[in-house]
């Protein structure tokens, strides 16, 4: 799939914000930090929203996205954030300025956070047609990144050190599973034109010379030439050097770089996640 | 609305026979041209006289070579567009209500009004059979020309797709597979018509029909009508001398 970069800032900006936002609607941070903490989080989270639009054909009809809520799962997403983001400015204002409003909203708002990053997840986790992410992994590295995120930026170092592990540990069940599944979904050029029954199929010509949407956005081979390097740098950035910048770097230093290093590592994965992804109607042109 | 008719007694859709169409994309042609001057925007090309010319398709036809066990080669042209689906994963992933099954025939549409150009759509089907629009931005796909089978401006021959109307072999036809006792149903049954990708879980309308099998080159020489010439005149007389030689 094409490594849309609209898509990839969504994902990565949004799921830290809405990691971050739990945290505080959990616990709270008061007076001008909380302004400062809330607003980071609040700014991230839409960011990323505001992003997402950018690939859209006609996005000024966005509106009508929260319409379908039954069957749509991007549909989801648009009412869990928007419902979170309500859910959490009386929290902020109360914790900014001290008006004692107990932790209702932020409860509520954490998990609304949680909700929101599973429908991310869900959007590409629920597309048979790409079965390296037609699988519960998606969502939960999704869920892993935010609370990685969110713990780093709180800065609390032994809880961020242990979620950074998990996402390690997910990520690479995430690439290990995700390898052959293409394969193991069963689809292939004799199924897809059913004339396997006949013999074994190759393409002859192509339908046409040039390229088209299709191709453009389904079936994007550049990548994965560089999957193996990508990875590693999702992994060292993205999980160890914030556990060795958290662990012997000490004070807001320590805080900075494992934020900006791990942000670095989601955007590779993020990247690779649809670069390497790959859509069974490249099967019609006999590249996936 | 998104959510999928339960049951849809008409079924309309195309049947493709593939042993008689020989891949002169006349039916792509067809499609461009009524698409691009009746329902909703109109298929834009992008740079259509320039180095990487690309435009919308709501219709292709790839060209496969199949390679049997113990015969040799065969060549097979396979149109691809929109096969209706049942349980169209298209419909169900649009957030907004953009894309849409119809109860009475089962046609699967786009509201170009409602379409907010974000592609999952594109991304759910497993057939390709959706296409973003460039200049619009909305997505495009096979309207089963709904604006020709029900059209009572058009002469009666002339409310069936384009395609079907076109093509020169009539290898495409049109009709209701909910109906068991319609042509194209009755030609499914005796030709063993087939839907594509069946593990997609997609429940296809559309259908295609297999080549029919060649002959076997054992049972019939291709060099068979050639092979007792018996040559006469000069070539003749000088076969007969130079066999009697020794
Ligand atoms: S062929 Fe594709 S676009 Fe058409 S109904 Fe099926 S899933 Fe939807
Ligand atoms: S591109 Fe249009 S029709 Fe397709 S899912 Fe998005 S809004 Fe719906
Ligand atoms: S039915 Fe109409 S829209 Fe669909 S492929 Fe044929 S000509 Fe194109």
């Amino acid at each position: 799939m094409n490594p849309a970069p609209s898509v990839i800032v969504f994902t990565v900006l949004s799921g830290m914000g809405f990691g971050f936002l739990a945290l505080l609607g959990l616990f709270g941070v008061q007076g001008w930090l909380g302004f400062f903490f809330w607003g980071t989080g609040f700014g991230l989270a839409v960011a990323g929203l505001v992003a997402s639009t950018f690939h859209l054909g006609n996005p000024q009809r966005a509106l009508r996205a929260f319409t379908q809520w039954r069957t749509s799962w991007l549909s989801r997403e648009g009412w869990a954030a928007v419902i979170t983001l309500g859910l959490l400015a009386p929290q902020a204002l109360s914790d900014w300025l001290g008006l004692g409003w107990g932790r209702g909203f932020g409860i509520a708002g954490a998990v609304g956070c949680g909700v929101t990053v599973v429908c991310t997840g869900m959007i590409y986790a629920q597309l048979k047609t790409v079965p390296r992410w037609h699988h519960w992994t998606t969502p939960a590295v999704f869920l892993a990144f935010a609370l990685a995120g969110g713990l780093i930026l709180s800065g609390v170092r032994g809880l961020a050190v242990i979620a950074l592990c998990l996402l390690g540990v997910l990520m690479a069940v995430q690439w290990f599973g995700g390898a052959g599944r293409f394969a193991r979904a069963g689809v292939t050029m004799e199924s897809a034109t059913g004339l396997g029954r006949i013999g074994r199929v190759a393409v002859f010509e192509q339908p046409h010379t040039g390229g088209n949407y299709l191709m453009r956005e389904m079936i994007f081979t550049v990548g994965r030439r560089h999957a193996e390097r990508v990875r590693m740098i999702a992994m060292v950035s993205g999980g160890l050097l914030p556990v060795v910048a958290l662990v012997f770097v000490p004070g807001v230093a320590g805080i900075g770089l494992a934020a900006v290093t791990h942000l670095l590592g989601a955007f590779a994965h993020r990247w690779l996640f649809f670069a390497e992804a790959e859509h069974v109607v490249g099967l019609y042109y006999g590249r996936r | 609305m998104t959510c999928l008719p339960p049951h849809t007694d008409k079924k309309l859709g195309l049947v493709i026979d593939l042993d008689t169409c020989v891949g002169c994309h006349a039916c792509v042609t067809a499609c461009k041209g009524w698409n691009d001057q009746g329902y909703g925007a109109p298929l834009s090309d992008q740079t259509p006289y320039g180095v990487e010319a690309s435009g919308t398709f709501l219709n292709r036809v790839h060209s496969y070579a199949v390679q049997p066990d113990d015969l040799p080669a065969q060549t097979i042209n396979f149109p691809r567009s929109c096969l209706h689906c049942e349980d169209a994963p298209c419909v169900t992933v649009c957030p907004t209500g953009a894309s849409y099954k119809r109860a009475e025939d089962g046609i699967v549409l786009v509201n170009e009004e409602a379409c907010i150009g974000c592609g999952l759509c594109a991304w759910a089907c497993p057939y390709g059979a959706r296409e973003m629009d460039l200049a619009a931005g909305v997505m495009k796909k096979c309207t089963l020309c709904v604006d020709r089978i029900y059209n009572e401006e058009l002469p009666e021959e002339d409310r069936q797709p384009a395609c079907v109307r076109t093509c020169p072999t009539g290898a495409r036809h049109f009709g209701d597979l909910g109906d068991p006792e319609s042509a194209v149903s009755r030609l499914v049954a005796e030709r063993e018509g087939y839907a594509l990708m069946p593990e997609m879980g997609t429940k296809p309308v559309n259908r295609y029909l297999p080549p029919r099998s060649k002959d076997r080159p054992e049972e019939a020489s291709l060099l068979a009508p050639l092979l007792d010439i018996k040559a006469a005149g000069l070539a003749g007389w000088l076969d007969r001398v130079l066999g009697k030689l020794p």
